[in-house]
């Protein structure tokens, strides 16, 4: 589904990932982990298509094309979804109306008749539950005077509205209480298809005990230093980041 | 001699021209003001970059140019009057038309609505409900000094007077209708009175348009009267052409616990000034004001807002928006003065703008000058870019960043718009600005004037 090859990305000149290959297949769950300013969410940041990040090498291959060369519009049509770690307030721009336009830009792009108001809102109220999203927040500007909380769950539920094939959840955990972590943890089980695919980037293995990972890669630095199972996550949790740095400090000196 | 005093002199030798024949049409209480008037006139001039509250808006060349002046009624003009007809599908109002400045008599001067409302030509108000006028005419300028109402108070002639009796509920608004029209490039002043008394509940919505491509110059004068508990709200819909200056001058008098809401909404115009004066003048008194302007190729629209708190316990809130293209300019300044003895004031100021080019410029200036201690006031403004982060937010879920450009400007227009009250001009207002975000109007709105590029 996703083929990374050797990507190096670069911000305001700046080498931000030196060197990364990961490949996800359909059906399965990836966790990249790693201490704060190992380059996760920029890698984030190229997949979904950000201007800022400048890709200086390597190649990004989704579904047998190019993603390099798609529009962050394009990307979404074609079913990459990001989560995004401060999800943005837009003032003036109902949920609703930005929901809606969403929707039927996708199915637009799939070849199908716009939704009416009506058959939207049924949806908007069907995935309100899954999420446990107050009602009140889906009349309101996007995002707008939402809590943390409130925020990283309006993002599991455009997930849920949207039904992407690739999800990449940046941070979605931090900054969440554990009853909010409990609900996003169950979003995006609930929404898991065998042909659909999850990267969790996380800074802590918490998350990890909700949503169990088929592999769980470290990076750090720029680079993937480690790729293994869901066991390694548990084995980060209880040596530390240090464990990872000294290890790679070891085999640069040998 | 400098252009102060050239453009002054210019407006004091017309004064000199024209005086005896608006005198000889007009009730003597009107022209009871007009000697005083010019007298200040004098003093002051037409404002210049030089007076503080004028800083950002160069008016000399609206000012010296030489127009004609619509002094006179001419009757065969009201037949025109007639053949206009407001566009905004649900809008259910009681209309009336202001032509040139002056109410079209020829079907009545003075007309009466449910509940004893009386609205028609101030000039005739002026002649048959001499005690309210004379309670109210130029009682709310509060030692306003600025050369352009002194101006209007000596030569308007004519202009709107609607009275709302105390206890009174008119449900339909009132829609007044400016239209501007002349073969000539055209110099026209005109003056309202609006009398909204004690426990009455009122809207007044108010249109400026222009008919024919000239160019023109209208300078006009609102003094509104707001009685204990009553509500008022007026909204103001700006559409002239590119040739066109409108300077507004609008003066709201609160008493003890009223309420007032004033929306302004400039689509377009040459140059366009409104200066929005709120008093607070009663105990419990609280005042919304709020503006938007569009503006393109190389307008001008600049919002001055002064509110006072006299009296303890009031609140104001203002709220200014402009979007700016191309070469465009704008600015605002609102004042919030805050007297000795007004305390538990809350008073708030935003004032938000967007340049969409590197050529428009937006100047903005809060001025919160505050004597009492017990206050609770902010104010913040910002002028930028669009946000970049929404913009990706938004194309990250599928939105072409077009149509997500559209819906951000869109949505910071709406955050004005969604005050306005009467539905159907709120849903026009909606779809007028979504259509001027789309480029679809190239050009105002609703114009009945073809009048090629301007």
């Amino acid at each position: 589904m996703l083929i990374i090859k050797d990507l190096k990305a670069a911000i305001d000149g700046k080498t931000i990932l030196k060197s990364i290959s990961i490949e996800v297949k359909p059906g399965e769950i990836h966790a990249i982990m790693g201490p704060n300013g190992s380059g996760k969410s920029t890698l984030a940041a190229v997949i979904a298509g950000r201007e800022f990040v400048e890709v200086t090498g390597g190649t990004v291959t989704y579904e047998g094309k190019n993603l390099l060369e798609m529009a962050p519009e394009d990307r979404s049509k074609e079913g990459i979804f990001l989560g995004f770690q401060y999800p943005t307030e837009i003032p003036g721009v109902s949920m609703v109306n930005f929901m809606k336009t969403a929707v039927n830009e996708h199915r637009k792009h799939k070849g199908l008749e716009p939704l009416s108001a009506s058959e939207f809102l049924k949806i908007m109220r069907e995935k309100k539950e899954l999420v446990e999203i107050d009602s009140k927040l889906a009349n309101r500007s996007v995002n707008e005077g939402f809590s943390g909380g409130e925020k990283k769950k309006n993002e599991i539920f455009q997930m849920s509205i949207l039904e992407p094939k690739l999800a990449i959840l940046d941070e979605t955990d931090s900054g969440l209480d554990i009853d909010a972590l409990r609900i996003v943890a169950n979003g995006v089980n609930k929404l898991k298809r065998p042909d659909n695919a999850t990267i969790v980037i996380t800074h802590y293995q918490r998350l990890l005990d909700y949503i169990i990972p088929d592999v769980v890669h470290v990076l750090y630095d720029g680079r993937i230093v480690k790729t293994a199972g869901k066991e390694l996550a548990l084995e980060l949790e209880a040596k530390g980041y240090d464990w990872i740095k000294k290890n790679v400090e070891k085999n640069e000196l040998s | 001699m400098n252009k102060l005093r050239k453009s002054s002199d210019r407006y004091l030798r017309i004064y000199d021209e024209n005086i005896k024949r608006i005198s000889e049409n007009s009730a003597p209480f009107l022209n009871s003001f007009r000697e005083d008037a010019i007298a200040n006139f004098i003093k002051t001039g037409i404002p210049t970059r030089k007076n503080e509250a004028y800083r950002y808006t160069n008016m000399d060349a609206w000012f010296n140019h030489d127009y004609k002046n619509y002094f006179i009624p001419d009757e065969s003009d009201f037949t025109k009057a007639e053949e206009f007809s407001c566009d905004v599908t649900d809008l259910d109002v009681y209309g009336l038309i202001l032509f040139n400045g002056f109410y079209p008599t020829n079907n009545g001067k003075i007309r009466e609505l449910p509940g004893s409302i009386q609205i028609g030509s101030l000039n005739e108000a002026a002649k048959v409900f001499g005690s309210t006028i004379e309670k109210h005419y130029g009682k709310y300028l509060n030692g306003n000094n600025d050369g352009l109402v002194h101006l209007n108070m000596a030569m308007a002639a004519d202009g709107v007077f609607i009275y709302v009796p105390a206890g009174t509920t008119l449900k339909r608004p009132v829609q007044v209708v400016n239209l501007v029209q002349s073969d000539k490039d055209m110099f026209n002043q005109h003056r309202n009175l609006i009398i909204v008394e004690d426990n009455a509940d009122f809207t007044l919505i108010i249109c400026d348009h222009t008919l024919s491509p000239n160019k023109f110059l209208t300078n006009a004068v609102t003094e509104v009267f707001v009685g204990e508990n009553a509500h008022f709200d007026i909204m103001r819909v700006q559409n002239e052409h590119n040739n066109a200056c409108k300077i507004s001058h609008t003066f709201i008098h609160q008493e003890k616990n009223s309420r007032v809401s004033s929306n302004n909404i400039t689509l377009h115009g040459g140059l366009v000034r409104n200066n929005t004066y709120h008093y607070l003048g009663g105990e419990g008194a609280e005042s919304n004001s709020y503006g938007l302007f569009l503006a393109d190729k190389w307008q001008h629209v600049d919002n001055y807002v002064n509110v006072d708190h006299v009296f303890p316990n009031c609140k104001s809130n203002q709220l200014f928006k402009g979007v700016l293209d191309e070469m465009a300019t704008g600015a605002f300044n609102g004042r919030i003065y805050v007297h000795k003895d007004a305390q538990g004031t809350v008073a708030y100021q935003k004032n938000n703008n967007i340049l969409l080019t590197d050529d428009a410029k937006m100047d903005t200036k809060p001025q919160l000058e505050i004597y009492a201690d017990d206050v609770k006031c902010s104010h913040g403004a910002t002028v930028g870019r669009l946000n970049d982060d929404a913009l990706f937010y938004m194309q990250s879920r599928g939105i072409s960043k077009r149509e997500a450009l559209l819906m951000l400007m869109f949505g910071f227009a709406h955050e004005v718009i969604r005050n306005i009250k009467v539905e159907a001009l709120q849903e026009r207002m909606d779809s007028l600005v979504m259509q001027r975000l789309k480029g679809e109007l190239s050009r105002c709105a609703i114009c009945m004037v073809k009048c090629g590029n301007m």
